[in-house]
């Protein structure tokens, strides 16, 4: 099967030359569900921010399926993507942000019908009903006309949820979607996002410290460790048994929280 | 002459400022979105002309602009321009430069994780601008939209000085006639000063709106 | 002819050329507005916020509406009442320090604003921690507060210099031959308004991004916490 996504020889530099990825190589399967971690600044949430196009690339490229994201192929040679083209690639892919960056200006609703109204052209009625069937599996319905400012953490970031899955994207990310709330919000954010992993068919790509979390949903963890994927697997394998000590270190690190 | 016989003559005036300033006013806010936007245009011809008109005419005297537009304008273009339109424009411009500013910093405080949302849902940047970005943006601006407005109220008075009759130059003028200085100069400073309260209120009703538009106070 | 010096008419750059020296002696005027003008907000500011800032009402009270009331008419109206007004209580000052006068009037009730907003700005517990240490009222006020606030007051007030550059062909209406008073005489006696008037915009752009350089400069060095008093 070709995989969802492809990095080949990817290198991501700041404008300071601070280097975050370099010569990276990493490929997701459709279905797979893959959590990255890694301590901060290992460069996990730049991979989520240039799928997510928020983020350019210096080298390499990026293939969604077998196009290249960030590239156009012209007269047979690979340019720099357009805007145009930046527009059809984002199409496949969805994120859930740290922040839940939900819009405060608008209702529940209308956050998570925005978008496939006047981006996916979906009448209202429709996008209503998906909206719909959406806050009911996150266990959101009630809230469905109030504002983003009146909800908790737990609660805003249940809506993101419901508002990335209504754009019915081939590949979801999460970047650290816990890591902003209050620690008795966890678990139900958490909980949400493992019924739609069983749920749906959708393929992940989610950053997380959250280890139970990691062991129940993911396929394969990648352990990151300066813009490299240091160590790879299953998940029992790599919480029970990492061959690397780097690995090892972070782990005993992140239990102890 | 009495007090009660100042008024007339007066209030005709004030009518004139109203309108003056109500016309420019509109003028200058439609002005301070186009260039507000305009100077985070993506093509660099808007960005560039955005940017230079609010340069040009923040950094020179609006009296200067006024007198330019109304006695210099008219030989370039080879037209004439009545008091009215030529302090009208003045006034528009001037005003729309400062809110240009307002626009422009107000959009820019939108947080930065408002935008990559706009962006994870694949909003196209008009999309984000109206939707996601305007209604966060314009409760920001009106602290300053207000104190713009006061402004431009007051600036209005500079148009008497190219002989449009608003409340200035009806007080200039019947002071000429009367030589009533206090009572007339008291009348008019009395008169502007309720027109501005007037704005004040308009201008915080205004703003009422805009933090409803934010979402910025919750509405259950 | 102005001041003694002549103007060429043979086309429109020679024209703008001959003038430039007639206009710098209205531009002498225009700075000499502008810094007194400027000088004296700076002085009746601070008195209008202490005294808006005064335990008694009787003198906070009107202290407000003056401030309010100066700063919701126009400086134009304002002018013309200290230029006829003021001779009539016999007190008659010639045209130029009538209008120095109104500028620092109209741009005190901006400047009290920013004292105000400056020294409320330092947080109160400065003023605890002070009081903890058993510092007096005036050396609390003089040691603690005022060196903090200056950081923030420094730059509003050096705005609102580049603020008075730009309202000072006002003057002209009551005959101050500043640089515009000085261009309309131009006009009127050549017949030629373009050149005079863009040659007077062009110079009040540059005045206005010299001022405004230097307040930038100036907001740059200033250090942010506070300027150590000997």
């Amino acid at each position: 099967m070709k995989p969802i996504v492809t990095f080949e020889k990817v290198t991501k530099r700041f404008d300071d030359d601070t280097v975050v990825l370099d010569d990276f190589d990493f490929e997701i399967q459709p279905g797979e569900r893959v959590v990255l971690m890694g301590p901060s600044g290992s460069g996990k949430s730049t991979v989520l921010r240039i799928l997510m196009t928020l983020e350019d690339i210096q080298e390499g490229v990026v293939y969604i399926e077998d196009e290249p994201l960030w590239h156009e192929k012209r007269n047979g040679s690979l340019a720099p993507a357009s805007e145009k083209h930046l527009h059809k690639m984002r199409g496949n892919v969805g994120m859930v942000f740290q922040h839940f960056n939900l819009f405060p200006n608008m209702t529940v609703l209308r956050n998570i019908i925005e978008a496939p109204i006047h981006v996916l052209g979906l009448s209202r009625a429709e996008a209503v009903k998906r909206a719909e069937e959406l806050l009911d599996q996150v266990g959101m319905s009630a809230k469905r006309d109030a504002y983003p400012n009146s909800l908790s953490g737990g609660q805003k970031q249940r809506i993101a949820i419901a508002r990335a899955m209504a754009m019915r994207p081939k590949l979801l990310m999460f970047d650290e979607p816990t890591s902003a709330l209050d620690p008795e919000m966890v678990g139900d954010v958490l909980e949400v996002i493992k019924d739609l992993a069983s749920e749906h068919d959708l393929t992940m790509l989610i950053v997380t410290h959250e280890m139970g979390f990691a062991r129940d949903v993911a396929n394969r963890v990648c352990f990151f460790c300066d813009g490299r994927i240091l160590e790879q697997g299953e998940p029992e394998k790599i919480f029970t048994a990492p061959t690397e000590q780097r690995t090892q270190q972070f782990l005993r690190m992140v239990l102890k929280e | 002459m009495q007090w009660i016989d100042l008024l007339p003559p007066l209030l005709r005036g004030a009518e004139v400022t109203a309108w003056i300033t109500i016309a420019s006013t509109i003028g200058g806010a439609i002005l301070s979105f186009a260039a507000g936007i305009g100077s985070g245009a993506r093509f660099a011809g808007w960005r560039w002309l955005a940017r230079t008109y609010v340069q040009v005419f923040r950094g020179t005297s609006l009296l200067v602009q006024l007198f330019w537009i109304y006695f210099a304008l008219p030989v370039l273009l080879g037209i004439s321009l009545s008091p009215t339109v030529a302090g009208v424009l003045g006034l528009s411009l001037n005003i729309g430069a400062y809110g240009a500013e307002v626009v422009r910093g107000s959009l820019a405080s939108v947080e930065s994780g408002q935008l990559e949302a706009a962006t994870a849902l694949n909003f196209k940047p008009v999309q984000t601008l109206w939707r996601v970005v305007m209604p966060q943006a314009l409760v920001e601006m009106m602290p300053p939209f207000g104190n713009l407005v006061i402004q431009n109220l007051k600036d209005s008075a500079l148009v008497s000085l190219i002989s449009l009759s608003d409340l200035a130059f009806q007080a200039d003028t019947l002071r000429n006639q009367t030589l009533d200085t206090v009572p007339i100069l008291t009348l008019t400073l009395l008169m502007y000063f309720a027109m501005a309260l007037v704005l004040m209120l308009v201008m915080r009703a205004i703003e009422r709106y805009t933090v409803r538009l934010s979402g910025r106070e919750v509405s259950r | 002819m102005l001041y003694g010096i002549h103007w060429d008419l043979s086309n429109s750059w020679t024209f703008a050329a001959s003038i430039i020296p007639i206009l710098l002696i209205g531009m002498k005027i225009t700075v000499l507005a502008t810094v007194f003008g400027f000088l004296i907000a700076l002085v009746l500011g601070l008195v209008f916020a202490l005294m808006r800032s005064a335990p008694m009402r009787i003198v906070s009270w009107p202290t407000r509406f003056v401030i309010e009331f100066v700063r919701d008419t126009p400086l134009l109206i304002q002018l013309y009442f200290l230029y006829y007004v003021l001779p009539d209580v016999g007190l008659t000052l010639p045209a130029l320090e009538t209008g120095i006068f109104a500028l620092g009037l109209q741009y005190s009730a901006y400047t009290s604003e920013v004292y105000r907003a400056g020294l409320d700005a330092v947080p109160q517990g400065q003023r605890e921690a002070a009081r903890a240490l058993n510092l007096g009222t005036m050396r609390t006020f003089r040691d603690v507060i005022i060196p903090q606030a200056i950081p923030r007051i420094v730059p509003a007030l050096a705005n609102y210099l580049v603020s008075i550059i730009k309202d000072t062909p006002i003057l002209s209406a009551i005959t101050v031959l500043e640089m515009l008073g000085v261009s309309q005489i131009i006009g009127a006696r050549t017949y030629r308004y373009m050149v005079p008037l863009t040659m007077v915009g062009i110079l009040f752009l540059i005045l206005t991004v010299i001022a405004a350089t230097a307040v930038r400069y100036l907001e740059n060095r200033l250090p942010r916490a506070g300027i150590p008093l000997k």
